[in-house]
């Protein structure tokens, strides 16, 4: 005998692609923070890689708005069960940022922000087109509660691993768990394999 | 974690657009005040649906009780509200998140500020300090609508009277009660500032409503310095 919820028949029914297992669509940008929205002025507003080796490379704002920025559409999924399609974005690629950067000693790297908010990825995530400091969502510069000034954007895993309010990347040699991966939710975050909990 | 399949045991109806699902989960674990759950909801043909809803039931209680507000445009929850009946079978998936939790075993005082339906994991912690018997100062700011759609509005009227470590602020956006000489509207800076512990009290803050009504209470904190380790959100909608 199937098990089903008697009287339920759900509504959006037909099958969408680019819909992870267990998601559902919303056209809204639902906001989800551990904490309250943090003030960050532009002129004290700071990006830094921190390497194995002790090294920091950093950015004022005026010298990260400098650098080469791209437009990014993507689908973004967050471990609550939405996911958004299509969304628009520009920000500085990441592979930009670490040009010239060693990551010879790093399999990983820890997000940094402002308000103390931590997230760890693998250093593979990070790079080869699949992440970026993004600063403009819709064409508008992302709000605050939404990240802003800037945000990192891996849209390939769940989407608290975007950490908002990012000042910066720690990069290790091993992997250790941020602020929800200690708090409950899994070390990697691959929504195709709804790796939401460990 | 997993799936866990669960039986509606009783349904108690709390506001024309809330109601309590007193769920029956044979292995369920237990929570932490605070917490939310995955429900998972199957269609005879098999279409799943999963939406996540807080625990207003006390942590020692052992019961599993979420309440769940009616977005009229939502999937899952006209369903949990209106049709669903003692008896329905669901899954759920949990207890999840274990920051927006109060330590009962953490002395500092708790302020609690919720705006609707963002009442319900505050309920939980309501319930457990109670019925723990704890003596850590709560302090309770409530945000409702009207006194119709206040969520929990006796129970929390009679805890607070009978238990001197609960203190509650009540506050109406639209509509209050006919003796009611507080303004109405919208949560202002004063009716928090007065419901608030003194900064010198170092409490811990739960904040929980809507994007808007937490983003709002927030920055207030901050203003005032409130330390933001000591302020968490969680919001809900969207």
């Amino acid at each position: 005998m199937g098990f089903f919820s008697s009287g339920f028949s759900g509504r959006r029914r037909a099958d969408t692609p680019g819909l992870p297992p267990g998601q559902y669509l919303t056209e809204s940008f639902p906001v989800l923070s551990a904490g309250p929205t943090p003030k960050v002025p532009l002129d004290r507003w700071q990006f830094t890689v921190a390497t194995e080796a002790g090294v920091a490379h950093r950015w004022s704002w005026a010298e990260f708005r400098a650098l080469p920025a791209e437009d990014v559409t993507t689908d973004i999924h967050c471990v609550t069960s939405w996911s958004k399609l299509g969304t628009g974005w520009r920000g500085v690629s990441l592979d930009t940022l670490f040009e010239g950067i060693d990551t010879s000693a790093a399999g990983f790297a820890m997000a940094h922000c402002y308000g103390g908010y931590t997230t760890n990825v693998p250093l593979p995530d990070l790079l080869g087109g699949k992440a970026w400091i993004a600063f403009d969502f819709g064409g508008e510069p992302l709000a605050p509660e939404h990240g802003g000034p800037a945000r990192l954007l891996v849209p390939h895993l769940y989407f608290w691993k975007s950490a908002k309010w990012i000042t910066g990347l720690r990069l290790m040699a091993e992997d250790s768990p941020g602020f929800w991966e200690q708090n409950g939710y899994h070390m990697y975050g691959d929504p195709w394999r709804e790796q939401r909990y460990w | 974690m997993i799936w866990q399949r669960a039986t509606i045991e009783a349904a108690r109806q709390e506001t024309p657009r809330s109601r309590t699902l007193v769920l029956d989960v044979p292995d369920w674990s237990g929570h932490l005040p605070g917490q939310h759950v995955d429900v998972r909801l199957t269609a005879e043909d098999g279409y799943t649906a999963v939406r996540s809803y807080s625990i207003a039931s006390a942590s020692d209680s052992g019961r599993l009780e979420v309440t769940v507000d009616r977005l009229d445009d939502g999937e899952v929850s006209p369903y949990l509200v209106d049709i669903a009946e003692p008896g329905t079978m669901l899954e759920v998936r949990g207890p999840n998140g274990r920051y927006f939790v109060w330590d009962p075993a953490d002395e500092r005082p708790v302020q609690l500020i919720g705006g609707g339906s963002g009442v319900v994991p505050l309920m939980s912690m309501i319930r457990t300090h109670g019925d723990r018997s704890s003596t850590v100062p709560f302090r309770l700011l409530y945000s409702a609508r009207s006194p119709a759609l206040a969520l929990f509005r006796d129970e929390i009227a009679e805890r607070a009277a009978t238990d001197a470590s609960l203190d509650v602020t009540w506050t109406y956006s639209r509509e209050a009660p006919p003796d009611w000489t507080a303004p109405v509207g919208r949560l202002t800076l004063e009716t928090l500032d007065a419901a608030l512990f003194p900064r010198s009290a170092g409490a811990v803050t739960f904040v929980c409503g809507s994007t808007p009504f937490v983003e709002r209470v927030a920055t207030w904190l901050q203003d005032a310095e409130c330390p933001l380790e000591d302020i968490r959100t969680e919001r809900y909608g969207g």
